[in-house]
């Protein structure tokens, strides 16, 4: 039996089109549009100001709190202007404009380096270097990494879990890096074990990647403290505390943290970050972005710069089909649909899905046949009906008490709900007065 | 990219192929071995009166929201289409017509639309129909024809009671058990359907293909039909082995009376029943419970559509206190 | 015979008389007292419930007035001036006396001179899709135009215009409660003064992108030009983030600044046709033609 997480999940069509595709360096954008917001908190203050030359890696916003992290210049070029870009919600936000320098050798060096396998810095150098050098969670969520490795003093880590889950349909980009990073990503997990003083790993994977889990049970082999978990493949298991409950039966207590039941959870796009900026002194300045859809003459897996517009990518995999109606930034369940395509990558991009006409309308909302559809597939136990219900009514209180706050917006909902009403929506909306309201208390 | 301007929309951007029409349809060919069993015994009545339940169900669903409340219509939908067979299988095969008119005007005026229509009704609709022409003509509404073998002429003159009708006389007039099973069907007899009560509720075999189909295609649980039944077995079985002279055996209480089409078809109504697996479990023993005791001590011989309708009135309080137990709730950080 | 009927007349009695016994200790024992003022104010007040005040309803904004020694900073805008007179004469305290105000639409940004860019999938509420994303056109400023505010509205003062796709404030209904300015994402809605003959100018338009940008978007945007500005006797115009606001406490309507705006973003209501002038007659007509949205 493959180990998986017990209450609800759904198992869309997995698509994963690219996954034989390996990674593709994408050309040097003329461009880059770095906003300096790209991770949960508090934005980075720019430091850099119009005409400045940059080098390749250079501070050019620096971190504007506990939870904030540094922006590195993705290019050599120079500053053309502080100006403002569209994020993924259509609104404009500060950002750093640079023009890359195409005569300068340094923005064609490829991340190729020879693997480098002793750590010489010592826990607290390592820690000081993951917060120097802008680290935030790949996954999606962006949560500055350095704020997850800082231990309360009142807890005690034992394992440390890799999430190589990747339970998003379409987006393959974890699992080319697991495949062609794989030694690299294992040091990367041993310089964080050693890092934050624990002797357990467990590396999750879903069964969809058997030749990624093949091959890091062979580079594993005989070593001792890094575990491979094959899991069953089930969406939301890539969320934080589905994979803790699928790999260590633990449950993460209702508004805590992994770090409460002992458990530090890490991307492996993350780890792979962390090696590089541990061992080789590279920030993070670019990441894998998988760009796919049924319709694309050539989907792929790609090392983008941070700051490259979305349309520099879709024209490297020859455009958008004709019939295109929708342009997702992230997986199908959880991306979020982009306005135009002058959007640029940020530090949590991980995938541009390209939705074609005929699926990318939604259904026409009908009444509630109280299925309880929604209540199976939660992964959270929660009630989305009612919660959609509590909101639209304006009943926040009442939701409050229900738990909104704790629904992790995975859209197992939206997807199965045969009425095709918008839960999710709904319920988003409700969390985000469900918060306003438990700030004002 | 087309001239057609991109649509933005929030997350999640795919969708399961399940809607609530196909959902809707597949109970309706879970039906259909049921119907065509029913074709069998009872021959053209069958067909006529299931016939006239469809239509007239679609026809009210139709006026009344074109003419009373003035609404987009929801004929399509598929849930008019069920109430009208599910009350036609209700009825016994020879009622007059008009009657099951009537029936369908309670069904989906009073039972579905005065509610707020699809999803916002308490009661079962089909049940309220068959409980209104239940109490409104009771003498049409227990006038069973003898199913004959082969029978596809309009032969209905031979009336006979069910068997649970059967029972209850007999225990009424003071006959024991082993008298009483002279008369009645053998159980093989019940379990493929010759035996006489409502159109739907002969054929355990049937209804149980339908059920097992729904099952499968994941349209309904196994939580309610499985308890129901369990429930109602288990509690004759109980009085069974106090006094077997005195009360029949629980498998003639699973097998007639409706129950099997109770507990797969009505009871597991999607809107009508609780929403988490815990609540149905506690809904259907409700359901066998009152079931059983309504057969034993209350004056009418089958007693589940009853029962459906007083458990469906508790389904909001159900949904109320028995909830998924939410992520996280359980406090037991245990750290190896 | 008629000793069940005898036997029932009594048991009904004994009941009532139990009841009423019941209900007489339960109401001396719970009884609460109430300032007998509260509900003589309360009476004083539109009872409208449209919580304007601040307050979730009538009543508690009443007890408020009774309870606190100076309530000069608390306002009925729906009664207005003469309620709070009458309020003021009933507890012998001091009011303050506000001019009356009626909500105004601040974007004109209608499908015609704002092109639709996206198309919006989802639950028809300003405040969902401002959530989700900055809205169908490229103004992310702008009105949503899924009528938050018409919902929110108590006294059927407002509607959405189905050619425009904007709201529209019918001014007599308007009782300036203020639901549609807290219901709005984006603040289109402003109280502003309501002068005689209900005589009003205003900046419509809420974009603060540099003049280029915020043209594309739409074309009666305020391209922060600033034309407005130099001609105001009164410098009632002041100019921030690219936007022209017009200050309704400096503003005396002289309308100077309607025909220098070149993308005709000042509104004007209720005022005669200006004297024909051959330069200016071209710009009047297309302010008239914009007029219609905001005084129906």
């Amino acid at each position: 039996m493959l180990k998986t997480f017990p209450k609800g999940g759904i198992h869309p069509s997995e698509n994963k089109i690219t996954s034989a595709k390996p990674i593709k360096r994408l050309p040097l954008p003329k461009v880059v549009y770095v906003p300096i917001s790209q991770h949960i908190g508090i934005p980075a203050e720019i430091v850099v100001d119009r005409k400045d030359k940059v080098e390749i890696g250079q501070v050019i916003a620096r971190s504007g709190g506990y939870v904030s992290s540094n922006i590195h210049s993705p290019v050599a070029g120079t500053v053309t202007k502080l100006d403002k870009i569209v994020d993924t919600r259509g609104y404009k936000k500060q950002c750093i404009v640079i023009r890359s320098d195409v005569k300068n050798e340094s923005n064609f060096q490829e991340n190729e380096y020879p693997l480098k396998e002793e750590i010489s810095l010592q826990p607290e150098e390592i820690l000081k270097r993951i917060s120097d050098y802008g680290i935030v969670g790949l996954g999606g969520a962006t949560f500055p990494s350095h704020v997850k490795l800082q231990v309360k003093k009142d807890k005690i880590l034992d394992c440390l879990i890799v999430n190589g889950v990747e339970c998003e349909p379409f987006l393959t980009a974890d699992h080319r890096l697991m495949l062609e990073k794989g030694r690299e990503i294992l040091v990367g997990i041993r310089i964080l074990m050693y890092a934050l003083q624990i002797d357990r790993a467990i590396i999750g994977i879903e069964n969809n990647k058997k030749d990624a889990i093949d091959l890091f049970r062979n580079l594993t082999s005989g070593a001792s403290g890094i575990q491979i978990a094959a899991l069953q493949v089930k969406y939301p298991q890539g969320g934080e505390k589905q994979l803790i409950r699928a790999l260590l039966k633990r449950e993460v207590p209702k508004n805590g943290l992994p770090m409460d039941v002992g458990v530090v959870v890490h991307n492996v796009g993350t780890v792979f970050a962390i090696y590089q900026a541990i061992q080789h002194n590279r920030p993070l300045m670019e990441r894998v972005v998988t760009v796919t859809g049924k319709k694309l003459n050539d989907p792929s897996n790609f090392w983008v710069k941070i700051g490259t517009p979305v349309k520099d990518l879709l024209d490297a995999v020859g455009g958008v089909p004709e019939d295109t109606r929708k342009i997702v930034s992230g997986g199908p369940m959880m991306g979020k649909a982009l306005k135009n395509t002058d959007v640029p990558v940020t530090k949590g991009t991980s995938g541009i899905l390209v939705i074609s006409e005929d699926e990318a309308s939604r259904g026409e909302p009908k009444n509630c046949i109280r299925c309880g559809e929604c209540v199976d597939v939660c992964p959270m136990g929660l009630e989305p009906h009612l919660l959609m219900n509590l909101s639209e009514k304006g009943m926040y209180e009442k939701a409050l008490e229900e738990d909104i706050l704790t629904c992790i917006e995975c859209g197992s909902c939206s997807y199965v709900c045969p009425s095709h009403r918008p839960l999710l929506d709904y319920i988003r909306f409700g969390k985000s007065i469900g918060k306003q309201l438990e700030s004002n208390k | 990219m087309s001239d057609q301007t991109i649509i933005v929309s929030s997350s999640p951007h795919v969708h399961s192929e399940r809607t609530s029409e196909k959902l809707m349809y597949d109970v309706v060919l879970a039906l259909l071995p049921v119907f065509l069993v029913s074709l069998y015994v009872f021959g053209i009545n069958a067909l006529i009166a299931t016939i006239t339940a469809i239509i007239s169900c679609l026809l009210f669903e139709y006026l009344i929201q074109k003419f009373i409340l003035k609404t987009k219509t929801t004929i399509t939908d598929g849930s008019a289409l069920i109430t009208g067979i599910l009350l036609a299988f209700n009825l016994p095969a020879g009622i007059p017509v008009w009657m099951i008119v009537v029936g369908s005007l309670v069904a989906i005026g009073v039972g579905k639309l005065s509610f707020g229509g699809l999803g916002f009704n308490i009661f079962n609709p089909a049940l309220v129909g068959r409980v209104f022409l239940l109490v409104s003509f009771p003498v049409q509404m227990t006038l069973w024809p003898v199913p004959i073998e082969n029978n596809t002429t309009l032969v209905d003159a031979v009336t006979g009671a069910t068997t649970l009708g059967l029972i209850k006389e007999g225990v009424q007039f003071g006959q024991s058990m082993s008298e009483i099973s002279t008369q009645i069907p053998s159980t093989v007899d019940m379990f493929i359907g010759l035996t006489s009560g409502s159109i739907g509720e002969m054929s355990a075999l049937a209804l149980l293909i339908g059920g097992i189909f729904l099952i499968a295609r994941k349209v309904i649980s196994w939580h309610i039909p499985v308890t129901v039944l369990a429930t109602i077995a288990v509690m004759t079985g109980v009085f069974w082995i106090a006094d077997p002279g005195y009360y029949a055996n629980p498998l003639i209480h699973v097998l007639s009376g409706g129950a099997i089409l109770g507990a797969f078809f009505m009871a597991t109504d999607l809107v009508t029943s609780p929403v988490t697996k815990k609540g149905m479990v506690i809904f259907a023993i409700g359901i066998g419970i009152i079931t059983v005791v309504i057969r034993l001590f209350g004056s009418y011989p089958e007693g589940i559509s009853f029962a459906i309708l007083i458990m469906n009135a508790f389904v909001p309080l159900i949904n109320r206190y028995f909830k998924p137990r939410r992520f996280g709730s359980r406090i037991k950080a245990k750290i190896m | 015979m008629t000793e069940s009927i005898l036997n029932s007349a009594i048991l009904l009695t004994l009941l009532g008389i139990v009841s009423a016994l019941i209900l007489y200790v339960v109401s001396k024992k719970f009884y609460v007292y109430e300032n007998p003022l509260i509900s003589e104010v309360e009476d004083l007040l539109p009872a409208a419930n449209c919580a304007g005040c601040g307050f979730p309803g009538c009543r508690s904004f009443a007890e408020k007035l009774v309870n606190t020694d100076d309530i000069s900073d608390l306002f009925c805008p729906v009664g207005g001036n003469e309620v709070m007179k009458l309020v003021s004469d009933a507890l012998g305290k001091e009011v303050a006396e506000k001019d009356p105000t009626v909500a105004v639409v601040r974007c004109q940004g209608s499908c015609d001179v704002r092109p639709k860019t996206t198309e919006y999938q989802g639950p028809r509420s300003c405040a969902i899709s401002a959530l989700i994303y900055s809205g169908e056109t490229d103004c992310q400023y702008g009105c949503l135009g899924d009528g938050d505010c018409v919902d929110a509205c108590k006294f059927d003062a407002m509607y959405m215009d189905e050619t425009t796709g904007l709201p529209v404030v019918i001014t007599d209904k308007c009782t300036s409660c203020g639901m549609c300015v807290d219901a709005c994402p984006r603040d289109i809605i402003e109280m502003r003064p309501k002068h005689k003959r209900d005589l009003k100018i205003f900046v419509g338009c809420l974009n603060e992108e540099k003049g280029g940008i915020a043209k594309r978007a739409c074309s009666v945007a305020c391209i922060g030009c600033s034309k407005c500005l130099d001609v105001c006797p009164k410098e009632a115009i002041v100019i921030e983030n690219n936007l022209a606001y017009i200050d309704p406490a400096y503003c005396t309507l002289c309308r100077k600044c309607v025909p220098v705006c070149p993308t005709h973003s000042i509104i004007e209501t209720n005022f005669p046709p200006r004297k024909e002038k051959k330069a200016e007659a071209k710009v009047t007509a297309k302010v008239e033609s914009i007029k219609p949205q905001n005084d129906a």
